[in-house]
């Protein structure tokens, strides 16, 4: 062998995932996550089953485009309260970055809150960490069969009545379940709920930590309004390392290397590496260390929340803390309120009820008895809230202005009726041509329902 | 897909179709692992680069995307391959299920005919007089005038010059629930010849248009009415010799004072020496029989019910 030949690998571009087995931790930070799992959850799970003056209390009627919420009743004319709230979420989402890094990833993203409680399932059925490690391990037998089969069913209720309880946001949960004792289900309920199990299922009990690093646009994005100012889960450097077991004499920091803040990582990063894409901000691995510098009696927080700054400066945790308030948390804060005031109050000013002023087109104008010149409009009467009406029209603009048609109008609640009225002014009265004019529709029993409407009246020459 | 002149191309189209898709098949299998020297000593596996290196040492890292994500791009060809053979993409090929476009309207229309069909057809079985008196089937009617009436007839069905008003108890054909809605089935063709010619001279189109309005008291010249009277023997034909009309032709009633096209002097004369023409269109085959069956109701109500009596 003269010339050697190269060697030849092959480096493949895909790889499998390597399964994570986060262990179970108690702590401050746990519980916390927990707290919010419980409060969303019976949010969720709770809502749809909660009445309201005899109907669901929160009921999105795709079919009807009606959407019910408490006391109010949306359409889609209501469209910019869904926008406002959108744009309330992104700058909340904003501002909690910017404050404390991906707070809403660690402890009430959907994605973390089901991983957690299919975590739970699995812990229960299959065992502590080293447990479930020795179970995958194992050949198949009869003892693996059911303790896999245990889990997957319990996954499986689980997500099934998540479904459940999403498409109950959808159609009336008590017709739903209904449907489903009498083998009923219409094809796009089955299909959702199919789909949302389905979701659930693969998401939390497959996917789990994959969806943030992989597919969620969020988890991506939330790193560009981090700066060395927001508080991250950080490991400090320069009181733990060198690390390596105590008492042989070498100088060591106060990190043992006992892995625990790996092993209870639900991304399977070391955040002894520093900063990583991969880290959700569930500070296990804060509640994991704690655990153990108890133990060793050392002071707690080697890793804790704090921001690049003080760590590499050495801020003391007033210095650190009054860093916060920096000009863009501030100006993202008064952005939140702003928006949210606004909100508010268009929610609370909110009329339910709603009118189109619509002109007939065919008809220009007529002349009627005694020269009276008479226009035709279509009302469409949009009775938004659920309480039925009678109302008053009354029309404004010209002298001598007065309807032809009767006044009253008796419209049931969540209706929209489109009433044809004709509106006089005696002879000679308005300018040729357009003249504007004003409807007027009251609630004959509650004056504060009111809206007014511009229109054209149109006087021939 | 039978807009080309030739053949070749939908045969040109679906190939360039079907080598894309598998090309993209080959391209992710090829470059789902790459063969790369290994340098003495190093694993390169273990060091993570690709194995390209630029610019003397600028090296891509290797950082390897999830399995199942590779696995999801073979689906999509799969999918793709399976939604050209059932539904149409392939040149002219019409796809398994033979799904058109254009059907999905009719399948559509066919879905609400069900849904309201039943209800349609319960006030079909109905007298019109007895739908007429129910107050949803009112609510059902004043909708679909708004809808498919309203431009011609106003939304207070009240007309406007040359489309009826329907509020009165004037009727061109008839205003018994029946007539209505035969009116509305089948449409109506009003016709009104044109008069100059057999009528003589502009003086007697005049003539008679002063007697016509002179019918019904409306403002005229007493003496060219009577010199009129002889010549409206020719319009007596169509509307009667008192003038009252004839409503199995159509022929308005010159006797009251609704115009159709107006009752000053120079309309009625225009009317007579031009002559009108005047189309309803039919709604049968567009609306169906149920529907135009509560249409009619609505419409007779306008001028019956009770409610409107009050309306003057």
């Amino acid at each position: 062998m003269d010339k050697p030949q190269p060697d030849i690998a092959i480096v493949k571009m895909y790889a499998a995932r390597e399964e994570i087995y986060p262990r179970e931790i108690k702590g401050r930070y746990a519980s916390l996550r927990w707290i919010c799992l419980w409060l969303t959850q019976l949010v969720f799970y709770g809502l749809p089953w909660l009445n309201w003056n005899g109907r669901q209390a929160v009921l999105f009627d795709l079919g009807a485009r009606k959407f019910y919420i408490f006391g109010i009743v949306l359409w889609p004319q209501d469209f910019i309260y869904l926008a406002a709230l959108l744009i309330i979420c992104a700058y909340a989402l904003f501002l909690f970055t910017a404050v404390a890094g991906r707070v809403w990833c660690g402890f009430a993203c959907p994605q973390t809150v089901y991983t957690e409680i299919f975590l739970w399932i699995e812990r229960r059925i299959e065992g502590p960490r080293s447990a479930r490690m020795r179970l995958d391990r194992q050949p198949w037998n009869a003892q693996k069969a059911f303790k896999k089969g245990a889990k997957h069913a319990a996954w499986a209720i689980l997500s099934i009545w998540t479904g459940l309880s999403f498409v109950g946001y959808f159609t009336p949960i008590h017709e739903l379940m209904g449907e489903i004792l009498s083998l009923g289900l219409g094809p796009w309920e089955t299909f959702w709920i199919a789909f949302y199990s389905f979701a659930t299922y693969g998401n939390a009990g497959w996917m789990r930590e994959q969806v943030c690093k992989y597919m969620c646009p969020y988890a991506r994005f939330q790193s560009s309004m981090i700066d060395k100012d927001t508080l991250i889960i950080t490991y400090d450097h320069q009181r733990g390392e060198p690390r390596g077991a105590k008492g042989k004499g070498a100088q060591t920091g106060d990190c043992i290397d006992c892995s625990m803040c790996v092993q209870v990582c639900p991304t399977g990063i070391d955040i002894r590496n520093g900063l990583q894409y991969e880290c959700i901000g569930c500070a296990a691995c804060i509640d994991a260390c704690n655990s153990v510098m108890t133990k060793i009696e050392a002071p707690l927080g080697l890793i804790r929340y704090s921001t690049e700054r003080a760590i590499v400066s050495r801020l003391s945790l007033p210095e650190m803390r009054r860093r916060v308030l920096r000009p863009r948390v501030l100006a993202y804060t008064a952005l939140l309120a702003i928006i949210v005031v606004a909100f508010l109050s268009m929610l609370a000013i909110r009329t339910p009820l709603k009118l189109d002023v619509i002109r007939d087109r065919g008809v220009m104008a007529r002349e009627v008895e005694d020269g009276m010149i008479e226009n035709v409009y279509r009302l469409q009467i949009m009775n938004t809230g659920e309480t039925p009406h009678r109302f008053r029209i009354a029309v404004s603009g010209i002298d001598s202005i007065a309807l032809a048609t009767p006044s009253e109008v008796d419209i049931d609640g969540a209706t929209t009726r489109a009433i044809p009225v004709r509106v006089r002014v005696n002879a000679g009265k308005g300018a040729h041509g357009s003249n504007k004019i004003i409807f007027e529709l009251i609630a004959v029993d509650n004056p504060a329902v009111e809206v007014r409407e511009k229109a054209v009246f149109f006087v021939p020459r | 897909m039978s807009d080309f002149t030739s053949g070749f191309w939908n045969i040109y189209i679906a190939g360039l179709t079907i080598i894309s898709i598998l090309g993209c098949g080959i391209l992710l299998w090829s470059q789902s692992k790459v063969k790369m020297e290994k340098k003495p000593g190093e694993d390169p596996a273990s060091v993570g680069t690709t194995g390209h290196v630029w610019d003397v040492d600028l090296t891509e890292l290797n950082t390897p995307m999830p399995r199942w994500w590779m696995w999801l791009f073979y689906i999509t060809i799969v999918f793709a391959l399976a939604y050209l053979f059932l539904y149409p993409g392939l040149g002219s090929y019409a796809g398994k299920l033979g799904w058109k476009s254009s059907e999905a309207y009719q399948s559509e229309l066919k879905k609400a005919d069900a849904e309201y069909g039943p209800l349609f057809n319960k006030y079909l079985q109905q007298d019109i007089k007895a739908v007429a008196a129910d107050p949803q089937a009112h609510v059902i009617g004043e909708r679909l005038f708004l809808t498919y009436c309203a431009q011609c007839h106003g939304s207070d069905a009240r007309g406007s010059k040359g489309f009826p008003n329907l509020t009165d108890k004037d009727w061109l054909y008839g205003g018994d629930p029946d007539v209505i809605k035969t009116t509305i089935l089948h449409g109506r063709n009003g016709q009104m010849p044109s008069m100059a010619a057999a009528l003589g001279s502009d003086k007697d189109v005049e003539n008679v248009a002063h007697y016509v309005l002179s019918l019904s008291d409306s403002t005229h010249d007493p003496i060219k009415a009577v010199f009129g009277k002889s010549k409206f023997a020719i319009c007596a034909g169509c509307h009667g010799a008192n003038g009252a009309g004839n409503q199995a032709l159509g022929a308005p009633n010159l006797s009251d004072k609704i115009w159709l096209y107006g009752g000053g002097v120079e309309t009625v004369m225009e009317t007579i020496r031009k002559g009108r023409n005047n189309t309803m269109p039919a709604f049968e085959s567009f609306l169906g029989e149920a529907k135009v069956h509560v249409l009619a109701a609505y419409v007779w109500s306008l001028s019956n019910a009770p409610s409107n009596a009050d309306q003057k």
